[in-house]
């Protein structure tokens, strides 16, 4: 127990540092911007009460706001991920693999169930979040462009990551 | 009460998701608003100490270039200064006082965080009021016009970047003196829209467009970029026309921070128009 803890206090600084150090100045094209630190939600036990996946879900948005000056636009897209969390796991997963308290990563889900999970946590996060950071609908499609393109490459390196480190 | 208490505590799941996400909600008006809260800008110094950190070790990987664009800059500097000294030694004046002392004043910094595909992008520099750096001032690199210094601490400043919906620049066309105000359109990092130019003037691909100077915030006649297309909207009298940007944002590397040494006074003399 203790030493997840440690693993997950050590996930979710790395995430950000590689968010907002490398991530962040991807800017390719002006379009893309993939946003992976979401991988820290995606990845808490079920075990872990709801409360305090809301609680760091805020936490974890709040520190990538701070680093790229956007107070707001991102905790409030990693609540909403928090709380809809639930919910998708009981979509994607059998009930006997939620109640045994499993991490829900590639290894426990199998590759189909974790390419849905990340899809459908992917696209609500981007879709919230993008839509969050211009405030408007207006130039909807051009919004919608950007969430499609950055979308596909925040999958593509998440499910890399779950590759590299279940590689045998 | 009490069922209140027990409504509330069933649903704490519900009821805590919802007063995070007002917290947010909160923090991205107040935002929208300007009224930022210190602590949660990059100015702060560990959010800027982090980023300056991670920009000395990329600093290494960009050396080759950055000393060709200051060979670059110092040429063509040098070339300005030979014109004005030939001009001096032709027409020589001799004014000894300080009325002609420059309005503008340059301190150079370092870009040590800057963004370009967001709606709202913004610059982080590694100079702040330790160095002079006020709030209003504007940022130039060697190419144009860069942004404008809102927020400052003892060593870190950020501002907006020129690729930010909200930082409109007075502007004009070098060609015939029309203004007009320059804003980002949202779409691509290196175009701008150039609006309230009237349709009975004549403008053409490729002309200059300059800062006007009338903000106080800029010189006069900063390049900003050329007109890359234009069209007149139905029912309206001015043109749609973008900008193709000349300051590469992509690749900022080092700006210069522009003072207007005479820019209380002349608010000071503004205020009097207002208040009459």
């Amino acid at each position: 127990m203790i030493k997840d803890i440690g693993k997950y206090a050590v996930m979710f600084v790395g995430l950000i540092l590689l968010q907002v150090l490398i991530l962040n100045n991807i800017q390719f094209s002006g379009f893309v911007n993939p946003y992976v630190y979401i991988l820290f939600i995606m990845l808490l036990p079920f075990t872990v009460p709801g409360y305090a996946v809301l609680g760091l879900a805020f936490l974890l948005g709040l520190s990538i706001d701070i680093f790229s000056n956007t107070p707001g636009v991102h905790s409030s897209a990693t609540v909403l991920l928090g709380f809809i969390r639930p919910g998708i796991a009981n979509l994607i997963s059998s009930r006997e693999i939620i109640e045994k308290g499993n991490t829900p990563n590639m290894k426990q889900l199998g590759f189909a169930s974790f390419l849905k999970y990340t899809i459908i946590v992917v696209l609500i996060h981007h879709f919230f979040l993008f839509f969050a950071e211009a405030f408007s609908f207006a130039g909807f499609f051009h919004t919608l462009l950007r969430i499609i393109l950055s979308s596909i490459f925040s999958i593509v390196i998440i499910l890399a990551s779950q590759f590299i480190i279940f590689k045998n | 009460m009490r069922s209140l208490f027990r409504f509330l505590l069933r649903n704490y799941f519900l009821m805590m998701f919802l007063a995070l996400e007002a917290i947010s909600f909160v923090l991205i008006v107040s935002f929208n608003n300007y009224q930022r809260v210190a602590f949660f800008n990059s100015s702060n110094n560990f959010a800027g100490a982090v980023y300056e950190k991670f920009s000395s070790i990329d600093d290494y990987f960009s050396l080759s270039r950055t000393n060709a664009r200051l060979a670059a800059d110092n040429a063509s500097l040098r070339k300005q200064l030979q014109y004005r000294m030939s001009l001096q030694e032709q027409y020589p004046v001799n004014r000894p006082d300080t009325v002609d002392a420059p309005a503008y004043i340059f301190t150079s910094a370092k870009v040590i965080s800057n963004s370009v595909n967001k709606q709202l992008n913004y610059i982080t520099l590694n100079k702040g009021s330790r160095h002079g750096i006020k709030p209003d001032m504007g940022i130039i690199d060697a190419n144009g016009i860069v942004g404008v210094i809102t927020d400052v601490s003892p060593n870190y400043s950020t501002g907006l970047s020129m690729l930010n919906r909200r930082l409109s620049v007075p502007a004009k066309i070098t060609k015939n003196n029309y203004f007009g105000s320059l804003v980002w359109d949202g779409e691509h990092y290196n175009t701008a829209d150039l609006r309230e130019i009237p349709f009975h003037i004549i403008v053409n691909v490729g002309d200059t467009v300059v800062t006007s100077g009338y903000s106080n915030v800029f010189p006069e006649g900063i390049m900003i970029g050329t007109i890359k297309k234009f069209d007149v909207e139905s029912g309206t009298n001015f043109y749609n026309i973008k900008v193709a940007l000349s300051t590469n944002f992509k690749t900022l590397k080092y700006v210069e921070v522009v003072q207007n040494t005479k820019r209380t006074e002349l608010k000071t003399l503004e205020k009097n128009n207002i208040s009459e």
